[in-house]
This record gives structure tokens, C-alpha cells and sequence, in this order.
């Protein structure tokens, strides 16, 4: 392996942050989720007030922030003590311990808090810290003591994120990006949930040096986490009908630098059934593209944040790297050798109007696989796929994902579950006659 | 089994050749892999294969025995490994594999490390998603399961990704010389919170660990020795699949129209007798198109096991 490839890979897993990198702000364990990139200028909004990034710049993923309120504003300091943490282990010792409360003699009315919201403000103005103004909130309520340890931890939990909110940095992964987008705009990226995901890039055996033709109609998470997996090396290729490509968006949130986005192409449908080479339609779509080219990439804060659905605002695709038109010698050799994987996510395209023109451009015994959300359409598929013997190990499946809250004493199943995973149409094409003449 | 040299990546056009591992295909459920040798055959119940016929054939094909009898070759892939390999133990399959591979956050590049190897089945799939600069070491304290599975990478071609090491995880830990280099752990062991501690000297920061372990009292006691062994956002998952199967069929039209003139009173004295005769009205009135329907396959996976998700805690 070459110096220059080793680099790119590390670079790739970069664990520090860096000016200009994609970040996902978790605010309070989970409670609001933000992708952001980290410049001089850019703020993220908590509560009522705006706090400058900066100081997120050049720290390792997965460091915790905190609140702080000095003497130049509102800022985010970086939680370095394991202080706190101890504590809440102390906590959770007692959990087990003395479980002989209950709530019997709870009542609940506003007179419970003797401390005022001036109070809270005056406490602020003389500089204390979220966690002491919690802490006093706790010494100051009535009915704290006599709450069951289950609702003490979580009264406590609710003035914490109120008075001392607290920002995880996380790095912008597929399973992050997906997991964020299926909690918040679930329809942007088809309801594509992750196991489901996970699911797609095995059956399509996505690894290193593979050249995966995608349909993503799912805002470029497909192309992204097939991008993450191929590290710089093979393709994802992005096919579509008509003039425009689909939007790849999603793809700007993953920090990939140049050699992984240069692997991210696209070509239409028609170039790759055409055997001529294009000429008009080509130029076209190139200066299409150029004119886009030099957009600020300050602009790429806008679209990234999830947050008030400005996303909406930027819907315009700015074709930035990843994207570009593939190379005439990628589309040489994909016609003559063919792709080695294929993954459809077209929520509103027929499933088996798309597979009966790409399946061709696939080689002999290359997995592929199709995602909807319904299942009828996959059925139809199947069978029709069966019928013209295109492939074999045809099968339907539907992923199911349950959560446990695991704690001692008190572990079961979450509440709450995604009922619906979509379903996912899998086969591997074979060498048939019929499909012999269309690749050769 | 994995495009490690680039100038084979294409390696589906690339036909059939002496010392290939292809998976022979004769039904979903029914597949072997077989390593091919000019001088061997292949028997099952559709007859003799010779192995000769198959060279220079492209992956994907049609192959016939004497008896006319046919299986397909196809190029090995690791979910297809999985469901051709030796058990030697309980292994994971495609559902865990997958989410395992996304929640650990794998790409080419990244250092995992795995105990036990078991039957390399979750292994195969880990070589996949670090490759081509990547590597995989796994642990196994059974020195016949470790010879076997490195005997199985050294068939499938992951030799160069894959280090197979001898060792009692839950006794002694990872290797030192391993001390702050993963990216990522995967524990599938009877007592998982014994090698925790290890787990996490092992981890960068910011790691993520995974461990698999069927019963709940396991992940009980190992969610608590990650809480305090400065692991957090732990987070436990079952993953199931279900899957389908699909028919065609001409199903009998309802004809309301018959069902009027049935219906006329006195005609019909007895309602028993009425219902029966729509029934054979429904029945005889096939004109109806075919459609295609789905229904859950009759016997289904109910659990494999919990997945414990959690990532050391970065700390200044
Ligand atoms: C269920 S199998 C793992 C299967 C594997 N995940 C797969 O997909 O093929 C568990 C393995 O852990 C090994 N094992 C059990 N205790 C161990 C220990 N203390 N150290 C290392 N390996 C151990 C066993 O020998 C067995 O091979």
C-alpha cells in the first residue's frame, strides 16, 4: 500500500476536529440532535442564547461540553473532570440500594419550589454554574426527599438540561447520519431506519475496490454510506432517468475528503444504455455543474443544519465535488466488465421498472439489492424476476429493531419502537441467456 | 473473497479458473462451497459434476451434470460464506453482522479486535468493512477453532487482513502490544464483563465496544461493568428478520351480481344451504386476474441474542 493511501485513510478516520469539519451536536443526551460545521463564525442555539463553536475546533470527537456563563458571554468549555461523573455512579448505587419509597404521599403543586425564578437569575448574575443552580433547585424543593429514587434521578435530569445543558460532539457517520435523520425528517431520507441500512451494504457486498451502481432517491444517504465503506477506492455511481441527478445532499455531512468524494460519481441512465459516447447532453450537464462549483462552502452550514428546517431554503443542489460526472475510462470498463453490486432506494419509482433496465449493467453473480418501504412492490418484483430468470436466491425480508433500557432491576423493552423498517428485496443475478446478450 | 488487489476487483468478468473458491447454488437453502481442482468432481443428488467444465466459465453460470441435473457457481461473498461454513460453534448471522459492522462504526482502515473467532462467520464480514488497509486480530482460547478459522481465512483470501491469535480472553485480556490501537472491539464470550476492562485499555478514545451475548443476564452485568469502567452511551438492541414468501395466484372473484338473485326471499329456505351455494358461485367464477401476494414465511429466528453497544468515554 502506498504512503499517499495510507494518509488518505487516516485522514478519513480523523478522531480530532478540525476548522471547516462536519459535526453532529448532541444537546442533551439525545433530546435535540444539529449537524454543524465548525468555523470561526458558526454558533449553535440552546435555549435563548447563541454559542460560539470555535471552541469545539481541534478537540477529539466525543468530548462533552458544558455551559458556561463568563465574563465575554455565553460560551462552551469542554468537560475534562470525571468528577461528575462519579457522582452519578454514587447515584445509581443508591438506586439499587433503598428502593422502599414510593409515591404515595406525593403531591404535586407549585409550591414545592421555594426558590423564584429571580432567585435562579441572581444566582446567574453571580456567576454560579448550572450544575450549583441545580443543586440549589434540589435543596430547595419539598418534595425531592421523599420522591422515589427513580423520580429524584430524573427531576434532577430535567433541571439539568434546563439550567446546565450539556453538547456531545459526535462525528458524522452513517450510523449517525441516518439514526438523526430517521429521528428528525424521517421522509427526507425514505424511512430508511439503520439496521435497514446496514442491512443494504452487506447484501451488496460493499467492500473496498467494489464498483456499486446506486438509485438513491433518498437525498445521497446510499451514496454516502457507500462512499464510507469504499474508503477512496472503486465507485458509487449514481444513475437516474432524465436530465437532472438526484440530490446527494446528505453526502456533505460526512467529512470525506477528496479522494473518497472523487469516487462518488454519477451518470445518467441513458449514457450507460447508450454505447456511443454522449456529447451534447454531457457538456451540458458539465457546465451545469461548473457554474455551481464556486458557491462559498460557508453556504454548506445552511444546508447542513437540520435545525428550523432550513434545509427547505437550500434545497438547490450545489454540485460541489462528489458528484461529478464518472470518468470516460470508469464508464469504459463498467460497460465492458460491468458493476459488481447494485442498492435501489426509489420510494415512489416502480421497483421493477428500475431493475429491468439496470440489472443488465450488473456482472454475472453480483449481489444486489432493493429497499421500499412497501412491500407490494417487492413482491412484484420478485416474481417478475423469478419469471425471467434473471436471478436466484431471491428473498424478502424485513428488519425489526427493538431497544432495551437495561438498568438494575429495571430492564425491559423501550416503550417506544419503529414498527416499520421498510422491507428489502435481495437476489444475486446470474448468467442466463437473456442476460448474456445485453452485457456482452 | 474480497477485491484486496485492484486489478481484480472486476473479478466477476474474470472467469472460472483452477484453485477458485465458488459457492455452488442449488437452492436458496441448499448451497456448499467447493474449491475447484481440474481433476475433481462434485456429487450431490443431481448427478456428477466435473469440475473441468466449469473452468472458464464466468461466475454466475449454469452448470449440468452427466444426468442433466444443474447448479449455478457463484463468486463467494461473506453473506454467502456465512451460510455455507463449517459450524463449528453457534455463529452470527447476516441481521447482527450488519448492524454490528454500521454500529461499530467500520471503515477500510480501522483496527478491530474480536474474541471469540468462533466459526469466523462475523469475522469474514469485519475483514470486509476494514479492508484493503485495515486489520482484523481475534481471539479464540480453543487452538483447534483458531487453526480452523485460520485455515478458512486462508481459503476465502483474508489471510492479509485477518490475524488469528491463541488466547484466553477472559483470563488474561488482549495483548499489551495492542494497548490504545483499536478502533473498535467485538466480544461474543460466555462472560463478556471479564474482558471489559481489557476492552477499554485497548480502545482509542471515543471507541466503540460491542458485546453479544444471548441471555439478559449477561447483558445485566455487562452494561454495569461498562458504566464503570469509563464506557458510555450504552446501549442494548435485539435485531430480527423476517422474511417472506411470495406466490402468484388466480384467487375467485366475489360476483355481488349472483349474490342478489341468491338472496331472493322464499328461495332459499335454509341459511346454511344459502351460504354453502355462494360459496361454490364464488368458486366457479375464476376469470379473475393472477396477483402476486405476500405473506411471513411459517418459522422465523425469535432471538439470536442482545447487542450492547457503548464507546469510551473521552476524557481530557
Ligand atoms: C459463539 S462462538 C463465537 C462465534 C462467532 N461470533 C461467529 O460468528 O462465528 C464463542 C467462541 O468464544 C470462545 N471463547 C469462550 N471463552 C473464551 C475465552 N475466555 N477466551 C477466548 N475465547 C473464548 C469459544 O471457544 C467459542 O469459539
Amino acid at each position: 500500500m502506498s504512503a499517499v493511501e495510507q494518509e488518505d485513510n487516516s485522514n478519513q478516520n480523523r478522531r480530532i476536529t478540525w476548522e471547516g469539519c462536519s459535526v453532529l451536536l448532541d444537546i442533551n443526551d439525545g433530546d435535540r440532535l444539529v449537524f454543524s460545521r465548525l468555523t470561526a463564525g458558526s454558533i449553535v442555539k440552546i435555549g435563548n442564547k447563541n454559542y460560539p463553536l470555535r471552541p469545539l475546533i481541534g478537540c477529539p470527537f466525543g468530548s462533552l461540553f458544558q455551559v458556561e456563563n463568563g465574563a465575554n458571554g455565553p460560551s462552551l468549555a469542554r468537560i475534562t473532570s470525571t468528577a461528575e461523573d462519579n457522582n452519578a455512579e454514587d447515584k445509581k448505587e443508591c438506586d439499587i440500594k433503598e428502593e422502599s419509597r414510593d409515591n404515595r404521599a406525593l403531591i404535586d403543586n407549585n409550591t414545592a419550589q421555594t426558590l423564584t425564578g429571580e432567585d435562579i437569575e441572581g444566582m446567574r448574575r453571580q456567576g454560579a454554574s448550572g450544575n450549583a443552580i441545580v443543586e440549589a433547585l434540589i435543596a430547595n424543593s419539598a418534595t425531592f426527599e421523599n420522591k422515589t429514587s427513580f423520580s429524584q434521578e430524573k427531576y434532577r435530569l430535567k433541571k439539568q438540561k434546563k439550567y446546565a445543558p450539556k453538547v456531545l460532539l459526535r462525528r458524522p457517520f452513517a450510523r449517525s447520519i441516518c439514526d438523526t435523520y430517521f429521528k428528525k425528517y424521517p421522509a427526507r431520507i425514505g424511512f430508511l431506519r439503520v439496521d435497514t441500512l446496514s442491512l443494504l451494504l452487506s447484501f451488496a457486498n460493499v467492500s473496498a475496490h467494489s464498483d456499486v451502481l446506486v438509485v438513491d432517491m433518498i437525498g445521497g444517504l446510499i451514496t454516502g454510506a457507500v462512499a464510507e465503506r469504499l474508503g477512496g477506492t472503486g465507485y458509487v455511481c449514481n444513475t437516474y432517468r432524465g436530465d437532472s441527478p438526484y440530490s446527494i445532499e446528505i453526502v456533505r455531512i460526512f467529512n470525506f475528503n477528496d479522494e473518497i468524494n472523487k469516487r462518488i460519481v454519477r451518470l445518467s441512465l441513458d449514457e450507460l444504455c447508450n454505447n456511443g459516447d454522449m456529447k451534447e447532453d454531457e457538456v451540458m450537464l458539465q457546465s451545469a455543474n461548473d457554474s455551481n462549483v464556486d458557491n462559498p462552502s460557508s453556504n454548506v452550514l445552511e444546508s447542513l443544519s437540520l435545525e428550523g428546517g432550513s434545509m427547505e431554503a437550500s434545497k438547490v443542489y450545489k454540485a460541489a465535488k462528489p458528484g461529478e460526472k464518472a470518468p470516460q475510462d470508469a464508464i469504459r470498463s463498467w460497460k465492458e466488465n460491468g458493476f459488481s453490486s447494485l442498492i435501489i432506494a426509489a420510494p415512489d419509482v416502480d421497483a421493477w421498472s428500475i431493475v429491468k433496465e439496470v440489472l443488465p449493467f450488473l456482472s454475472f453473480s453480483a449481489p444486489f439489492v432493493i429497499y421500499h418501504q412497501y412491500l407490494q412492490p417487492l413482491a412484484t418484483c420478485m416474481h417478475n424476476l423469478q419469471v425471467e430468470k434473471m436471478a436466484i436466491g431471491l428473498q424478502i425480508t424485513e428488519p425489526w429493531l427493538r431497544e432495551y433500557q437495561v438498568l438494575p432491576s429495571r430492564t425491559h423493552p423501550h416503550m417506544q419502537m419503529s414498527a416499520c423498517g421498510g422491507y428489502i428485496l435481495s437476489g444475486t443475478k446470474i448468467c442466463n441467456e437473456k442476460s448474456t446478450t445485453t452485457t456482452q | 473473497m474480497l477485491p484486496t488487489d485492484p486489478m481484480k476487483k472486476l473479478s466477476f468478468k474474470r472467469h472460472i479458473s483452477d484453485g477458485d473458491l465458488v459457492i455452488v447454488y442449488e437452492k436458496h437453502d441448499n448451497m456448499k462451497a467447493v474449491k475447484v481442482s481440474e481433476k475433481s468432481v462434485l456429487e450431490n443428488r443431481f448427478g456428477v459434476f466435473k469440475h473441468s467444465d466449469w473452468i472458464g466459465k464466468p461466475f454466475g453460470c449454469k452448470v449440468s451434470s452427466h444426468k442433466g441435473g444443474f447448479v449455478y457457481l457463484l463468486a463467494p461473498t461473506p453473506e454467502l460464506w456465512t451460510l455455507v461454513l463449517s459450524h463449528r460453534t453457534q455463529i452470527l448471522y447476516i441481521a447482527d453482522i450488519s448492524f454490528v459492522v454500521m454500529y461499530l462504526e467500520l471503515i477500510p482502515g480501522c483496527v478491530v479486535l474480536e474474541s471469540g473467532t468462533g466459526s469466523g462467520s462475523l469475522t469474514t464480514s469485519l475483514a470486509r468493512a476494514i479492508a484493503p488497509t485495515g486489520h482484523v486480530y481475534t481471539f479464540d482460547f480453543h487452538e483447534q477453532r483458531a487453526i480452523a478459522a485460520r485455515e478458512d481465512f486462508e481459503k476465502t483470501g483474508l489471510s492479509d487482513l485477518v490475524s488469528v491469535g491463541v488466547r484466553d480472553i477472559q483470563g488474561e485480556g488482549f495483548p499489551k502490544d495492542l494497548v490504545g490501537r483499536a478502533d473498535a472491539v467485538f466480544l461474543d464470550l460466555p462472560q463478556p464483563w471479564l474482558a471489559i476492562p481489557s476492552a477499554g485499555e485497548m480502545l482509542k478514545e471515543d471507541g466503540v465496544l460491542c458485546s453479544f451475548s444471548p441471555c439478559i443476564e449477561q447483558v445485566q452485568r455487562s452494561s454495569e461493568t461498562l458504566a464503570s469502567n469509563s464506557f458510555t452511551d450504552i446501549r442494548t438492541f435485539e435485531v430480527l428478520l423476517r422474511t417472506y414468501e411470495v406466490r402468484e395466484a388466480k384467487m375467485d372473484q366475489c360476483q355481488t351480481q349472483t349474490q342478489t338473485e341468491e338472496g331472493t326471499p322464499g328461495a332459499r329456505p335454509f341459511k346454511r344451504k344459502q351460504r354453502a351455494s355462494e360459496a361454490s358461485n364464488w368458486q366457479a367464477d375464476n376469470s379473475g386476474s393472477p396477483s402476486v401476494m405476500a405473506r411471513p414465511s411459517g418459522e422465523a429466528k425469535g432471538h439470536t441474542g442482545y447487542l450492547t453497544f457503548a464507546r469510551l468515554k473521552c476524557i481530557a
